[in-house]
């Protein structure tokens, strides 16, 4: 009811904010049985090896660059932050460890993970909800074919697993960036830098990164197909799924980062 | 032979089907004409297991298809093939990729063959040499009977037409209708085609059922329902602004007798 004529503020407010969040329960349980499906068509023939793969060089190998480029950029960042406050109690020769130990574990995957939501999160959902509003995902049906094995399927498993690789190379380019700037900007040694990366850097550190970032692939593929999914009512539909693909998976990414955090800290 | 007994579909408060039966013979077109949201591509979405109706059953060679979970549906739908009103060609693959989708999933010829078993089905809507086109390449003539080539590669029992000829030219219209009645007497499919374009449904129909108000008003052969004494019927063929149809909504009503 958008008419409340006799309603006051506070009963008009009342009612939209349970609106929003009657929407939103009803987007979670949707996601949900959309992950149950992936999970039940996975394992049945035919294989979707082929257009695994091809969504692996979408997700994976043409977000390299934007990846690749903001991890440096937040190593290089970090380096000048956290220089300058050690400066102030003489505890330079730290930086190293403190930008290795915030990439591998924070920034590396968080930054990847809201990257590829922007761009991957935003080119799914376009997809998906072009195909969905043009009658698309309906010939796929009329064709023996399930759009959620077809579509959904290769997109998710794709995510998982390229993620972490993406991480990987975050990682080493984020560590790079702030080694530069340390040691040819601000003058740092970079025997003792290079030293103090590795002295307090454990390997843990880097899996559970790895780990959050194959969540973060999983969680923005089955947000973006969704929203495409349920796109509805040409162009403009399609628009409005990719706003909310976007902003969603964007959102979900750094929700989840807090939760996995605090499990595996 | 399709059979679909007291079919329901409601969208929210809006009920679109309310009991509707009809009987579609073996071999024959049937041709369900009706207004503008009326619920025609409903009934024919429901007919492949695209919608799920509230009520009702729909046998197909006596097996009720609404009583099936995903998996036995997937086995029925391979009886199907459909045209879509705007053909929803996949953009992402050339013609050639699109006509043999189904032929690679259900794996219905060796790789080797493909290539000229698509070759065959284009030539049967006419179209030769566009294998390597894109589907945005294409004109709205020839995306429609791609998309027919499509439906039929799969060599389907009951091909379902949605608006055939909606959005064509007189003749491209026509060259349409006569490839769905070519499809009828070369290949013997049970077919079910919904439209609004009275001068398509007399060519192509054996049997033209009205739907209005989510029932089948009216059955007949396109002689009977040309000469109908429905006046319902009547005003729609004879494609009159006033009449029983445009009286009782009060959308109408304002506009047409103002």
């Amino acid at each position: 009811m958008t008419d409340s004529g006799g309603k006051n503020g506070a009963a008009r407010f009342a009612e939209r904010l349970g609106e929003r969040v009657y929407a939103m329960v009803l987007d979670l349980g949707a996601i949900f049985t959309l992950f149950v499906q992936v999970l039940s068509w996975i394992v049945r023939p035919p294989s979707e090896f082929r257009n695994i793969v091809k969504q692996m060089e979408e997700v994976g190998v043409r977000s390299l660059p934007v990846v690749l480029v903001t991890a440096a950029f937040t190593g290089m960042v970090l380096a000048l932050q956290s220089y300058s406050g050690f400066q102030r109690f003489g505890a330079t020769s730290f930086v190293g460890s403190v930008v290795a130990l915030s990439i591998t574990r924070e920034l590396g995957p968080v930054f990847a993970g809201l990257m590829v939501s922007g761009r991957v999160g935003a080119s799914m959902a376009a997809e998906l909800g072009t195909m969905k509003v043009t009658e698309q995902i309906d010939a796929l049906v009329t064709l023996a074919t399930n759009p959620v094995k077809y579509l959904v399927v290769p997109r998710v498993v794709a995510a998982t697993i390229v993620l972490p690789i993406l991480v990987v190379f975050a990682d080493l380019l984020g560590i790079l960036g702030g080694y530069f700037v340390s040691v040819y900007l601000l003058g740092a040694n970079p025997y003792v830098y290079i030293a103090k990366t590795y002295q307090y850097l454990e390997f843990k550190d880097i899996y559970t990164g790895l780990i959050k970032a194959s969540v973060f692939g999983m969680l923005i593929a089955l947000i973006s197909c969704h929203h495409g999914f349920v796109a509805q009512g040409g162009a403009e539909g399609v628009g409005r799924a990719t706003t909310r693909a976007v902003v969603a998976s964007s959102m979900i990414v750094l929700i989840s980062d807090y939760f996995m955090t605090s499990f595996m800290f | 032979m399709i059979a679909i007994r007291g079919l329901s579909k409601r969208f929210g408060k809006n009920v679109v089907l309310d009991g509707l039966d009809l009987t579609v013979p073996k071999g024959k077109n049937t041709v369900v004409i009706g207004g503008s949201g009326t619920g025609k591509s409903v009934l024919i979405k429901c007919a492949v297991g695209l919608l799920r109706p509230e009520a009702g059953e729909i046998l197909i060679d006596g097996q009720d298809i609404l009583r099936m979970d995903e998996r036995e549906l997937v086995g029925v739908r391979r009886k199907f093939g459909m045209l879509f009103q705007g053909a929803a060609l996949f953009d992402s693959m050339d013609v050639g990729d699109n006509v043999a989708f189904a032929l690679r999933r259900l794996k219905m010829h060796p790789e080797r063959h493909i290539r000229e078993v698509v070759e065959e089905k284009l030539s049967m809507v006419g179209l030769r040499d566009i294998q390597r086109l894109m589907p945005a390449e294409l004109s709205g003539g020839m995306k429609k009977r791609v998309g027919l080539a499509r439906a039929i590669a799969s060599e389907p029992d009951i091909l379902l037409y949605d608006e055939p000829t909606t959005g064509l030219d007189p003749i491209m219209a026509d060259v349409i209708n006569d490839l769905i009645i070519s499809l009828r007497e070369s290949i013997g499919v049970t077919s079910i085609t919904i439209t609004h374009d009275m001068a398509s449904a007399y060519k192509i129909a054996d049997q033209i059922a009205m739907l209005y108000k989510g029932k089948i008003i009216e059955v007949g052969t396109p002689e009977q329902i040309r000469t109908t004494s429905n006046p319902v019927v009547a005003q729609f063929v004879q494609g009159r602004a006033h009449g029983p149809i445009t009286d009782e909504s009060e959308e109408f009503v304002r506009f047409v007798h103002r």
